[in-house]
């Protein structure tokens, strides 16, 4: 009656929120990135017996192709270069997920050579405690940026110039 | 004993003036000598005593003693199957000894490490850049009077820090 409907029943209304969200959080694709022990785990994380590939998590060998980077272990202040650069290197949008002591601390390194906690230099979604983690741990941690990613309230439209991000607190 | 060791009676022949202290401990031979003649003892070691492999160079931190540092030299003598330590005393004041690297190629890094940790100026080595820490560091971190959590943190007191 005056409206077509070329596309019949194969139609679904939803906020673009949700649709985006649930496209990046299905998505993550982490940097094969790292430093110490901790990067055991994560690969152990990665392998078949914990599977992270069932949450669509697989990890990319290029920051390009990257959105989330797990510091996966001691950042030494030599390190902490190279640690910056591929972060900027890959596209927003972009998430960090600080795996162990280390990582979230220092850990037992406290000393002259080690960073005292990765968020001096990046800003951390989600800490995961342990040294080093169980793969249980990580995915845990990885659940709950997924379920972060879920709370973004115009993300996406913000960054193509519709109206404002909102920030709940987390 | 140590005296009945074939390098010692050789180097105390050869060397006599040089030799500070020669110690044995559990089989581990160490002769301490002054920096001076370092590469010809070290040269003669090599040349006439077979101690072809230099295993480690490092060193260590006495500090409040004088001379200060020694600088450890470890090397093994593959014919012989027969090890050695040579250690050289170097002071606080003029902290540099002769480089060994054109005896063995191996003390390039080992000596860059030492300059890198504890300040000790390796005169006539081909590259002594840092090789551990950044090139921009400043300090030396294995000196015993450098702060164990860096020169611009406070210092760790236990649970009152």
């Amino acid at each position: 009656m005056g409206v077509d409907n070329p596309l019949g029943d194969n139609i679904i209304t939803a906020s673009l929120d949700g649709l985006v969200n649930w496209a990046r959080k299905s998505s993550i694709w982490p940097m094969t990135f790292g430093l110490a022990c901790c990067a055991i785990e994560m690969m152990a994380t990665g392998a078949s017996t914990h599977d992270l590939d069932r949450f669509g998590i697989i990890f990319r060998a290029s920051p390009r192709q990257s959105d989330c980077i797990i510091i996966a272990g001691t950042v030494t202040k030599k390190m902490l270069p190279v640690i910056k650069t591929v972060y900027e290197q890959m596209p927003e949008p972009k998430w960090v997920v600080a795996m162990g002591a280390c990582a979230c601390s220092g850990g037992i390194f406290d000393t002259y050579s080690v960073v005292q906690g990765i968020d001096e230099a990046l800003p951390v979604d989600v800490y995961i405690p342990g040294c080093p983690p169980r793969p249980e741990a990580l995915l845990y941690g990885l659940i709950k940026l997924q379920e972060k990613i879920g709370r973004e309230r115009n993300s996406f439209g913000s960054t193509i110039g519709l109206g404002e991000r909102f920030d709940s607190a987390a | 004993m140590a005296d009945n060791n074939r390098a010692v009676i050789k180097l105390k022949e050869r060397f006599a003036a040089d030799i500070v202290d020669v110690k044995e401990f559990r089989g581990e031979v160490t002769v301490t000598v002054k920096k001076e003649n370092i590469v010809a003892i070290c040269n003669y070691l090599k040349a006439e005593l077979a101690y072809n492999l230099l295993t480690d160079v490092t060193a260590v931190d006495y500090l409040g003693q004088e001379p200060r540092f020694l600088v450890v030299y470890n090397m093994y003598s593959i014919a012989n199957k027969d090890r050695l330590r040579v250690k050289a005393q170097v002071c606080e004041s003029a902290p540099e000894i002769d480089s060994v690297v054109g005896l063995w190629s191996s003390a390039d890094w080992l000596e860059r490490e030492v300059v890198d940790l504890f300040g000790i100026t390796f005169k006539n080595h081909p590259d002594l850049r840092r090789i551990l820490m950044t090139e921009d560091w400043v300090g030396y971190p294995l000196r015993k009077d450098y702060p164990l959590q860096g020169p611009d943190r406070e210092p760790y007191k236990g649970r009152l820090s």
